[in-house]
């Protein structure tokens, strides 16, 4: 990945140069180690900020459905199929936007490199697949692919689904035996444990609302947990209103979620919180062989009507 | 009272810690999956005196996060029904153990806005008055760490009772206060050491500890700006971009204090809360009638740094209210980076 950075300059340049786009959405070097900040560049002069590492783990299409005007947009495969996923839904329109795709071979895992390595982290780089993180303790090479997020670890469109123009060649796609082996050891449960499970997750949960803003399925001009008149939610931490929050964004995700990985990118409570998502992904490709974003010209399914419904109750 | 220092066996810490316990409640670090958090300390839970860093502060000791303030009866059969009243909230003594010297500057810093000529709030003044603070020294600040330069600092004493510092088989404690003295009397911690010998010990880890420290936030030039330059000042679309409006910076922080009042029924009981605000919410500054002076995110984010590095400064002309822990620079999920945000105020120049 870090050899595509250049064609993403020379594209984003090309760009702009010839008013193709008015802004180039990508990632920018952060102040520490190991963060990258989403950047809006508008003049050619300044391509050289834009970076792609394996710690761009935030989704850009929550920045590109924000925007006015034509815009050029930095995509992984996830990013990409939430675009496909603004467009379905008339966040963006597909004229209005650039794709510069970028097949992805995983994002890194912050807090699993954090709890590799003793002190805290001072330095870290990445060749290829290993990455060289440093302490004021100790130096460690890592595998990349032995800290990956565990969405990237599951992901089976790596390679963007929509794009006007790539920065490197395609990748070859995971094939994996079960996308959801997470799912199932949660389902596996009895009851009480699956309620326990869920009570534990949302034990931190501080409702800073990272998790809800960063995900690019949650534009909701007002979010139900910030309505003040009626209020639906209360405000304080008691658990059931800490859960319905929680419960309810994932319901709202359901058939659009493309286990981008951004709202636990953003938790700063380390809470897990695709496993809110996740049985909902599992039970889409399950009951209707749905993934989401992966075509502009279908509706998700819980949007949609079909005659080919599997239920009885349509019928 | 006078100052002293008393050396504490690593031995014997345990057991002393217990002892308090028949006179205070503890708070200290807690591990946990996520880390390290301050929270109140079980009847069999020792502070993890090893602890680095917490993602929370220690704010929530004086501040949670939800605080119930007042109760009534909405049941018009009873006496005074729909008369809110104190909430039975216990004050009794409580110490906060292994708290980091800048998150105690921290309290000394929320004091400013709590505990005013005009006003007193009563629900963190006796929470703070209740509360004896023993700060833990930090010997390794790590790379986060910009506290030297906001007036704090890994051995700064502002706000503590007692001081420990860890050398490896004991602590060393500067008892500072009464409050100390009494904590460390409840503990049985009674050896007294040299003070001239302790107190050059002390300094010698002190600067050991403040040589580690590389990062700091500039903020030399801004008292000589005026409030309206920098408010308008064309820099905070840039800053704001990547922002996400989240809590993050504002929950992590020990020094954002903002609070939010919220009334809510179950049956005949009613419960007034103070929870935690936050400027990046939407419904921060809402007015009844809709109306939000800071409606977008470029405003939120312009009044979070401008309250801490400029209206702040010139309300108490105390320094800006930051004491460089770093945590909001390691959790935010954009990086927005406070330093840098100082550094662009500090250097701005109105152009004609």
């Amino acid at each position: 990945m870090d050899t595509c950075i250049e064609k993403i300059r020379a594209i984003a340049r090309d760009l702009l140069e010839k008013g193709t786009v008015e802004k180039v959405l990508g990632f920018a070097d952060g102040t520490i180690p190991m963060a990258t900040s989403p950047i809006a560049i508008t003049s050619k002069e300044d391509v050289d900020k834009l970076t792609f590492t394996s710690t761009c783990g935030l989704n850009l299409a929550n920045y590109a459905s924000k925007e006015k005007g034509k815009i050029a947009v930095i995509a992984k495969g996830c990013d990409s199929r939430n675009l496909v996923t603004h467009i379905v839904e008339n966040q963006v329109q597909r004229d209005n936007l650039y794709i510069i795709g970028v097949p992805c071979t995983g994002m890194v895992d912050k807090v699993k490199v954090a709890s590799a390595i003793e002190g805290e982290i001072s330095g870290f780089e990445e060749d290829g697949d290993t990455l060289k993180v440093t302490s004021s303790l100790q130096t460690l090479t890592v595998d990349k692919n032995d800290v990956l997020k565990d969405n990237c670890r599951y992901c089976t469109h790596r390679n963007p689904v929509l794009y006007d123009e790539l920065a490197s060649d395609l990748v070859e796609e995971q094939e994996l035996d079960n996308p959801f082996p997470d799912v199932d050891a949660i389902e596996a449960l009895d009851p009480e444990a699956k309620w326990q499970h869920f009570q534990d997750l949302t034990q931190n949960c501080i409702r800073c609302y990272a998790c809800r803003n960063a995900c690019p399925l949650c534009y909701c001009p007002t979010c139900f947990v910030d309505e003040s008149g009626p209020q639906w939610v209360g405000k304080g931490q008691n658990k059931t209103d800490v859960d319905t929050f929680h419960f309810l964004r994932a319901f709202h995700c359901a058939g659009r979620c493309t286990d981008c990985g951004a709202c636990v990118e953003a938790c700063p409570m380390g809470i897990n919180v695709r496993d809110f998502t996740r049985k909902l992904n599992k039970d889409a490709l399950d009951m209707f062989g749905w993934e989401a974003g992966l075509d502009i010209t279908k509706r998700p399914p819980l949007d949609a009507y079909s005659p080919e419904d599997p239920n009885d109750f349509i019928k | 009272m006078k100052m002293k220092f008393i050396t504490i066996d690593k031995k014997d810490w345990a057991k002393g810690i217990d002892k308090s316990r028949e006179t205070y409640q503890l708070f200290g670090p807690v591990k946990d999956e996520n880390g390290c958090r301050i929270d109140a300390l079980g009847a069999d839970v020792q502070p993890d005196m090893n602890y680095t860093d917490s993602v929370l502060s220690a704010k929530s000791v004086l501040f949670p996060q939800s605080e119930k303030i007042l109760t009534t009866s909405l049941d018009e059969s009873v006496e005074d029904h729909h008369i809110m009243k104190r909430a039975d909230t216990d004050y009794t003594p409580r110490a906060v153990i292994g708290i980091r010297p800048y998150d105690a500057k921290a309290v000394l810093l929320v004091k400013m806005n709590f505990d005013t000529k005009d006003y007193r709030d009563p629900y963190w003044c006796d929470a703070y008055e209740a509360t004896t603070f023993v700060g833990l020294g930090i010997n390794r600040p790590g790379p986060f760490d910009f506290s030297t330069s906001t007036g704090s600092g890994p051995f700064n004493e502002d706000g503590l009772d007692i001081l420990l510092a860890d050398m490896d088989d004991k602590f060393l404690a500067k008892v500072l206060t009464s409050k100390g003295e009494a904590f460390a009397a409840s503990c049985g911690f009674d050896v007294e050491a040299d003070a001239k010998e302790s107190q050059v010990l002390l300094d010698v880890l002190k600067k050991e500890a403040e040589s580690n420290i590389t990062a700091a936030v500039e903020t030399d030039k801004l008292a000589g700006k005026t409030i309206l330059d920098l408010h308008e000042a064309p820099f905070w679309d840039d800053i704001s971009f990547s922002c996400i409006n989240c809590g993050t910076c504002t929950y992590v922080c020990p020094t954002c204090w903002c609070f939010d009042i919220q009334d809510e029924n179950k049956q005949k009981a009613s419960t007034r809360f103070r929870n935690w605000d936050s400027c990046m919410a939407p419904l921060f500054t809402r007015h009844a009638t809709g109306h939000n002076p800071r409606g977008e995110k470029t405003q939120r984010v312009r009044q979070r740094f401008m309250h801490k590095l400029k209206y702040f400064l010139d309300k108490y002309e105390e320094g800006i209210m930051c004491v460089g822990c770093g945590r909001c620079v390691k959790s935010c999920p954009v990086n927005i980076d406070i330093r840098e945000v100082a550094k662009t105020m500090n250097g701005y120049e109105k152009q004609e």
